[in-house]
């Protein structure tokens, strides 16, 4: 599954080895999961409900207690650290729902999203509604007031605020139409093309494969399958992970 | 005349220092979501710290350290502020309910305390024998009254003012999005657990000062004073003012004093004799409905929420361009 010495393994920004992880004691979601995270590209992860996509990423995030394995960021072990810290190391985490503060304006929601003490904080937000325009116009209207699309660009846009140089995306398309789904993704080829790593938890396979470099595929809190996102686009086994066609790997 | 006069300033300064105590509440609760059950601990601890700092030395009790009084208010303040913290430290990690069953529970052991610890505030007795500041100068009738009600009323303008430039500050921004959602506010490298103990402190502190003038006020406080009625009437005053507005905050205090000294005065002078005995069991009905139809048919308060636009959210490109 992991194999060393490939191409695209050599500029490792994030790796989780063998992650043991559960929302209660004795009851892992996740058993033994192992990821990478390449600088400058999008890592994809899929798998059907209940694979524990979601939870690795809290995981990762320092949401979800760790009972086992260790993860890495660039060269740092950032295991079990605290949400709120991960921000200072460069990492930043967009959770799936309820990722802005509605009652203040999206012009509040970036103020907060700010590092503190940020010295360059007007370019930082110059930069961003340069990127999105849209949240530039209505910047003075309450986040609640946009719609589900805009709200994820600004969360992103939040998550950018602290210039992260990974970003963990947990869904960023659920619940959005179809056109939204493509522009959310879109925008993360973009930011992934710009330096930023990416790492996609995605319920959208088949849009999420096509813009995504590399791919891993979760069943049942474990690795099945992982391979540049292309060649796993069209091979069967996927469709048969997701069916139950196959029989899972199990350790 | 001079009688009604006295006594409008007799309520005034009443309903002003509940003010002030629910606009400690409104920052814990209206502005941070943090359900505080124990309103009256932080009260009672104000005003027990400063009576006891403040006061003469008695025999047999650990107080009377007869500090000047603005030491011994600060002092009561600051008894509130460290009970805060050590509470807020133990429960702050419980959530909404929970907190409010928990500091529920730290008042009625705060009341036990009070009246059983002999040695530290005089027991059922209460602590007696404050001498009120500046009684010697100005006298004991309706000048020091109207005094003590312009300084209270001062202190409750301050208490104001600090608190809406609280939340208008960065620091507000973070208390309202905390409020609404921690885990997205921790994505963004905030420390919830930080700042909810900040505004849990801030807050209580404020009661703390609003319980040292009430102790001031009546220059004697004892465990009568401390029961849980005062805290369902802050809470009252908040629900009915308008959480997270201040000067919502402010007003349901004055409303619900008013409304509460009427039904009083109404129910001693208007309902049969052999009822006089129950008339304060109706008050505390009273209060139960008017919380419950407030959260039934207006839950947002008389004054509700406003969007307060930050000084810095209002404009920052220009303010951190200059």
């Amino acid at each position: 599954m992991l194999i060393l010495g490939q191409p695209w393994m050599t500029n490792v920004v994030l790796e989780a080895r063998e992650l043991t992880a559960g929302y209660v004691p004795d009851l892992p979601i996740l058993r033994g999961v192992s990821v990478r995270a390449m600088r400058g590209k999008i890592t994809l992860i899929i798998g059907p409900n209940g694979a524990g996509k979601s939870t690795l990423i809290k995981a990762i995030a320092g949401l979800v207690p760790i009972s086992a394995g260790t993860v890495n960021f660039e060269g740092t072990d950032i295991t079990g650290l605290r949400t709120d810290r991960l921000a200072s190391h460069g990492i930043a985490y967009v959770p799936q729902n309820n990722n802005i503060f509605r009652s203040l304006t999206i012009r509040q929601n970036l103020d907060l999203a700010l590092r503190r003490g940020s010295a360059n904080g007007v370019a930082v937000l110059d930069h961003l509604f340069a990127q999105f325009p849209a949240l530039a116009e209505k910047q003075k209207d309450k986040a609640g007031s946009l719609s589900g699309g805009q709200r994820q660009f600004l969360a992103i846009a939040m998550a950018l605020a602290a210039e992260p140089r990974l970003i963990l995306m947990d869904e960023p398309s659920a619940g959005l139409s179809p056109k939204a789904t493509q522009e959310v993704l879109e925008h993360a080829r973009v930011l992934a093309t710009s330096g930023v790593s990416i790492l996609l938890v995605e319920q959208n396979v088949n849009q999420a494969m096509r813009l995504s470099d590399h791919c891993y595929i979760l069943a049942e809190g474990r690795n099945q399958i992982d391979g540049p996102s292309d060649d796993l686009r069209n091979d069967s086994v996927v469709g048969e992970i997701y069916l139950g066609g196959r029989r899972l790997r199990s350790s | 005349m001079i009688g009604v006069l006295s006594y409008l300033v007799f309520f005034a300064t009443t309903a002003s220092i509940l003010a002030i105590a629910v606009l400690g509440l409104n920052l814990q609760w209206g502005n941070t979501g943090l359900f505080n059950g124990g309103v009256v601990a932080f009260f009672g601890a104000g005003a027990y710290g400063t009576l006891i700092l403040g006061g003469p030395p008695q025999e047999g009790m650990v107080g009377g350290f007869a500090l000047t009084y603005p030491m011994a208010l600060l002092g009561g303040m600051a008894v509130a502020g460290v009970m805060a913290w050590i509470v807020g430290l133990l429960t702050l990690r419980l959530r909404h309910d929970y907190l409010a069953i928990a500091t529920f529970g730290v008042a009625v052991a705060f009341e036990n305390l009070m009246r059983n610890a002999e040695w530290l505030a005089g027991g059922a007795k209460g602590v007696r024998g404050f001498e009120r500041p500046f009684r010697e100068a100005i006298g004991d009738g309706f000048l020091y009254n109207l005094v003590f009600f312009v300084a209270v009323l001062l202190i409750l303008i301050a208490t104001y003012v600090f608190l809406e430039r609280l939340v208008a500050s960065p620091f507000g921004r973070l208390l309202r999005a905390i409020r609404e959602d921690e885990e997205a506010a921790q994505s963004l490298g905030k420390s919830p657990s930080r700042v909810r103990l900040t505004a849990f402190v801030t807050g209580s502190v404020i009661m703390g000062l609003a319980g040292g003038l009430y102790g001031t006020f009546y220059a004697f406080v004892s465990p009568q004073d401390v029961l849980p009625t005062l805290t369902f009437q802050v809470w009252a005053m908040l629900i009915v003012g308008g959480a997270g507005n201040n000067r919502g905050a402010v007003f349901g205090a004055f409303l619900i004093w008013g409304a509460w000294t009427i039904s009083g005065w109404a129910l001693s002078r208007f309902a049969p004799v052999e009822a006089q005995l129950y008339t304060g069991s109706v008050q505390f009905i009273l209060i139960g409905a008017v919380i419950v139809g407030m959260l039934v048919w207006r839950p947002q308060g008389l004054l509700p929420e406003r969007l307060i636009v930050s000084q810095q959210g209002s404009n920052p490109v220009n303010k951190r361009g200059e």
